[in-house]
């Protein structure tokens, strides 16, 4: 905990709630360009859900988020996170365990993987270059709406006309054939989309976890091909959709963002849990912390989810009675645990042949479109999934710093894990029934797994809730629908960063684009934010014109 | 080579083919209509299932019948007439507290219900109105090009903006939010009745692939709700004499304008030559020519098999080959021997429309069962009896009683294909629950699945909309791209059913936009047949 400033009684030019990666990324620009900015963190350490903590004697855990691919380049670059310590090592595989024995293994390089998916089926080998140019064509069409604040359909302010007329002209841009690919993509499901290209059951699960990740949605649900496109639009080093690990776990991209932070002249106060938000005159003047202690700032910047933000750090009074039920409303269902282990050396899997890069990447144990489905649909009943999706990850076959020598962490996110169990809380017996349902299906495939655990750490969105402060412990903030997409994120009529109080924004997840370590949504507040104060964004490329 | 008798062939006498038929024979054209089965009518046929006893085949409720089409075609004088109109839909409870949702789309509801449900419920089903009032007006229209249209394409994509911003601010935000919602969760936010949840959300799946918890159900509803009976919106009805009624009048008005009709002639092939359809060639061998083709069919069957792959591009090949049109829905046609038994009903409800799901968890229920090719253990059913509500259909006293059952996947897993029995046996249970005795009164039935459907009318996948009506293929992206105009990339070939926008249910507005499209493509061409090509 970080002994409080000195400076009690002084006025901030702007505090931010929560140094989640949004916060901070969202304060580093506010810093640059001249605030004077404090952000508080209830926890004794910052990150939010990208942390890497020490939960067993030599070991470092990602213990939520666990894999880098979707932060901004240009964030990366403006707020010069290389030089601050970071580091992101590409992975280099993956693969697919399948119940008969078999597997079904992933390449960065584009040619390897289609040869492995050949050794599956010729045809879909063949699919596999008219899928993934159709998916980078996806992916380049959203990009550049990432770091753009979304427009007010019902708006006729110039800015908001022009910023639709912009997006009017990129969809107006493309063919015919592929406008109608994109309203395709973006209603289909996952599973439709890829039936479209493939045949093989195990080829198709492969391409369907980015579409289920994070979601309350089962693979046969409209909508999720966008999840996928969600999961794609980020890069390592420039290749679209590829993954890697950051170097000293995720919390290398918290600290490096604080370090950036504080060389820019911000103060970062750990171990204080704002309370409420003050309000005077309609205004956001400040916050007071757990305890009564009054911090005061010309603004608020809220990177906690709208839940949070509305119903817990403000009351209903304050705010527009349409506005709060809309709140109430949003969607916002944990569908996912994390089961983080250290192992006492690194897993067998005989299946694999043992040169192989596989366990160099994610690892998983679903070989068909239907499993994934039917764990779908143990979450609808309220019940975690009896044959999990699992995303498994060894980082320490890549960086070596997580564990003592020859020791590995392992990190499993595990889908799908209701936020309550049939209707009720988790219980501790519960948590231990779901972390047996993981190890089990680990241990089908690996004989000498279960002999390996020195530690591990469960986590259902109960945990998750608690520690990271997520509302269902959903790990983007709020779900990733089109009536919670653009500008309807987080509600409509609110998706330009401000809430509906004077001083007071939202720089966290809930907003356009959403979840994922991106940072997207804590850049575009801070734009929107200067944009009110009239001060030009410093250091902020691409960033829009102060009108 | 004979020289044509006729300016154009309509292949498929189901109600779109009559109507595209009728529509072209007014407006002065010699027409000859093709029809496989021995009688016109295709889904919307009403058929003796036992003597004395009539039942709609398939489909048993009028709630989209476009008005531009009973007009244009004076179905009225043609014989057209309502038995009920604005029927009512009971959501039925086993507990004996049924709720009635009692004019268009629940006006009014009846039965024990908190005063704050009937205020969400109002207050729901207002916006739920509006919304789909917007989409209404696209029914009758051609879907317009994305890219490179005319000044027509982008007068109706202007126009679709303007109705959404003519809701006004508050909405228009709210339709932006909803539109590519699932029901489950626009009821999660105002409604707790199970029965009122069950009903809606029924509503909103039936015939189609969805559960209530998909996303993207809101807009099938909006779709059932956009249509109108009668003059109001979002009403059902029933014709007098059953949904045949609605056939003959179409086939009374399709021979007043001329049109030729013959049965028992099932279209083998469509002839082409140079990039143009001449003629078709019928199962007989036999050859008919005309310089324009309008096929009812399906789109994949009538461009796949009809035509032929080889006279397409690949891409558009590519894109018929997956365009998802597998059914969900069975049928079940009774013939009783005295009244069914409804529990709690009396004869009043009888003459409305019957939904049996306990709640909206129970349709999805049912639904994940669909999902992995197997039936629903508890099916969702939607019950009417036509004869209440006209006793010409059944001897006195007698009655004969409609059932979609939901859901029963067209593509079984292996192990389930023997299950066809035991889901008509599950249907029946669901029946008896609510009807105690009705069993003992069945002296006749019918059964078919979306496979059945599919042998007996030739739609594929026994798909009651010819191709899934979600968003991918809706509109103008129905029932693929480069084909949502109606016109093919064959000159003198349309399509004209319901594969085509809007998609299916007894409404005739496929073929009252392939009609206009074809008129408007042989304006200032003595034979019309060079237009397929026109706008492309």
């Amino acid at each position: 905990m970080t002994p409080p400033p000195s400076s009690a009684g002084k006025t901030w030019d702007a505090i931010v709630v929560g140094a989640g990666h949004n916060g901070l990324v969202n304060a580093c620009y506010l810093a640059r360009a001249g605030l004077d900015v404090l952000v508080v963190e209830r926890n004794d350490w910052v990150g939010g859900a990208a942390t890497s903590r020490s939960l067993y004697p030599g070991f470092l855990y990602s213990n939520c988020s666990y894999v880098c691919s979707l932060l901004r380049p240009e964030i990366m670059r403006d707020l010069e996170l290389p030089k601050h310590g970071l580091q992101v090592v590409p992975y280099e595989g993956g693969v697919i365990l399948k119940q008969d024995g078999g597997y079904l293994g992933t390449f960065r390089d584009h040619d390897a993987h289609r040869r492995e998916i050949g050794r599956h089926s010729l045809r879909d080998a063949e699919a596999y270059d008219r899928y993934s140019a159709e998916v980078i064509r996806q992916c380049r069409f959203i990009r550049p709406f990432l770091l753009r604040t979304p427009p007010d359909p019902t708006s006729l302010k110039p800015r908001d006309v022009q910023e639709l007329l912009y997006l009017g002209r990129k969809f107006y841009d493309l063919t015919e054939t592929e406008m109608a690919d994109t309203v395709r993509f973006w209603t289909m499901s996952i599973a439709e989309f890829l039936d479209e290209f493939f045949e093989t059951d195990v080829v198709k699960a492969g391409f369907c976890i980015s579409g289920i990740i994070g979601t309350a949605l089962g693979p046969l649900s409209p909508g999720t091909a966008y999840v996928l496109l969600h999961h794609y639009m980020g890069d390592v080093d420039g290749a679209i959709g590829a993954w890697g690990f950051a170097r000293g776990g995720m919390g290398a991209i918290s600290e490096s963002l604080a370090s950036s932070f504080r060389a820019s002249g911000g103060t970062v106060r750990t171990g204080a849990s704002v309370d409420k938000v003050l309000v005077e005159n309609g205004r956001a003047t400040g916050v007071v912390l757990d305890g009564g202690e009054e911090i005061r700032g010309r603004l608020v910047v809220s990177n906690l989810d709208v839940k949070r933000t509305f119903l817990k750090l403000l009351e209903e009074p304050q705010l527009p009675a349409d506005f709060v039920k809309k709140v109430k409303n949003f969607k916002i269902r944990g569908s996912s645990g994390k089961v983080n282990i250290a192992l006492d050396g690194l897993p067998d899997f005989p299946a694999l042949p043992p040169s192989a890069p596989f366990l160099r990447g994610d690892m998983h144990f679903t070989d068909s479109v239907e499993r994934m489905e039917g764990a779908y649909d143990d979450w609808k009943a309220g019940r975690w999934s009896a044959d999990p999706f699992l995303d498994m990850m060894i980082p320490t076959t890549i960086d070596p710093t997580m564990a003592p020598p020859g020791k590995h962490f392992m990190s499993c996110f595990v889908q799908y894990c209701p936020p309550k169990v049939e209707g009720h809380d988790w219980t501790d017996a519960e948590r231990d029934g779901f972390a047996k349902t993981v190890v089990d299906q680990i241990a089908e495939y690996s004989p000498n797994f279960k002999d390996l655990i020195l530690h591990m750490e469960v986590r259902t969105p109960r945990e998750i809730e608690r520690e990271t402060g997520l509302t269902e412990g959903n790990i983007f903030q709020g779900e990733l629908t089109f009536d919670q997409l653009l500008f309807n994120r987080p509600v409509p009529g609110y998706a330009q960063y401000r809430a509906p109080i004077g001083g007071l924004y939202m720089c966290g997840s809930a907003t356009h684009p959403g979840g994922g370590v991106m940072g997207a949504p804590g850049r575009n507040a801070a734009a929107e934010v200067l944009r009110d104060l009239k001060k030009p964004a410093k250091d902020m490329s691409d960033a829009y014109p102060v009108l | 080579m004979p020289t044509p008798s006729f300016d154009a062939i309509v292949v498929g006498g189901g109600h779109n083919g009559l109507a595209a038929a009728a529509l072209l024979g007014k407006a002065g054209r010699r027409v000859l209509l093709l029809e496989a089965a021995d009688a016109v009518g295709g889904a919307a046929r009403t058929v003796d299932l036992a003597p004395g006893f009539r039942v709609p085949e398939i489909a048993h409720l009028a709630n989209r019948l476009h008005p531009e089409v009973v007009r244009r075609l004076d179905l009225k004088r043609h014989g057209l007439a309502f038995a009920a109109t604005n029927l009512a839909t009971t959501s039925l409870s086993v507990d004996g507290r049924p709720l009635t949702l009692a004019g268009a789309f629940g006006e009014r509801l009846e039965g024990d219900i908190a005063e704050a449900e009937r205020v969400a419920w109002a207050a729901l089903r207002g916006k739920l109105l509006r919304f789909s009032g917007v989409l209404a007006p696209f029914l009758s229209q051609v879907p317009p090009r994305l890219k490179n249209g005319g000044i027509a394409d982008m007068m109706t994509l202007g126009k679709l903006g303007l109705g959404i911003r003519r809701l006004g601010r508050d909405d228009m935000r709210e339709f932006l939010r909803m539109v590519l919602m699932n029901i489950a969760d626009v009821l999660d936010e105002e409604i707790t009745d199970d029965r009122l949840r069950a009903a809606v959300a029924f509503d909103a799946v039936l015939g189609t692939s969805l559960g209530p918890r998909s996303p993207n159900s809101l807009m099938t509803l909006f779709y059932r709700l956009a249509g109108q009976a009668n003059g109001v919106q979002a009403a059902t009805a029933l014709p007098r004499g059953g949904m045949g009624a609605v056939v003959a009048a179409l086939a009374s008005a399709a021979t007043a304008s001329g049109v030729v009709i013959r049965t028992g002639a099932g279209v083998a092939s469509i002839l082409v030559e140079d990039d143009r359809a001449t003629g078709v060639v019928l199962a007989s061998g036999e050859e008919i020519r005309a310089p324009l083709v309008a096929s009812a069919m399906n789109p994949a069957t009538t461009l796949l098999s009809l035509v032929g792959a080889r006279h397409l591009d690949t891409g558009l090949v590519r894109r018929l080959t997956h365009v998802r049109s597998k059914g969900t829905v069975a049928k079940l046609n009774l013939a009783l021997d005295g009244p069914p038994p409804f529990t709690g009903l009396g004869a009043e409800g009888l003459t409305g429309r019957l939904v049996t799901a306990p709640s909206l968890q129970a349709i999805e229920t049912a639904f994940d069962a669909a999902k992995y090719g197997r039936y629903s253990d508890e099916p969702a059913l939607e019950i009417t009896v036509p004869s209440a509500t006209d006793p010409a259909l059944a001897p006195a006293g007698q009655h004969v009683v409609s059932i979609n059952a939901i859901y029963a996947p067209f593509r079984l897993k292996p192990d389930s294909e023997a299950g066809r029995e035991a889901f008509e046996a599950r249907i029946l249970a669901v029946l008896e629950r609510h009807a105690p005795g009705i069993g003992s009164r069945i002296v006749a039935k019918d059964f078919l699945t979306p496979a059945d459907i599919e042998r007996r009318h030739r739609i594929p996948g026994g798909h009651w909309h010819h191709g899934e009506l979600s968003i991918d293929q809706m509109f103008m992206l129905r029932p693929v791209l480069g084909l949502a105009q109606y016109a093919t990339p064959l000159a003198g070939l349309y399509l004209c059913g319901a594969g085509s926008h809007p998609g299916g249910g007894v409404s005739g507005a496929p073929a009252l936009n392939a009609v206009s499209r074809i008129l408007a493509d042989g304006k200032g061409s003595s034979l019309f047949a060079a237009g397929g090509k026109s706008r492309r």
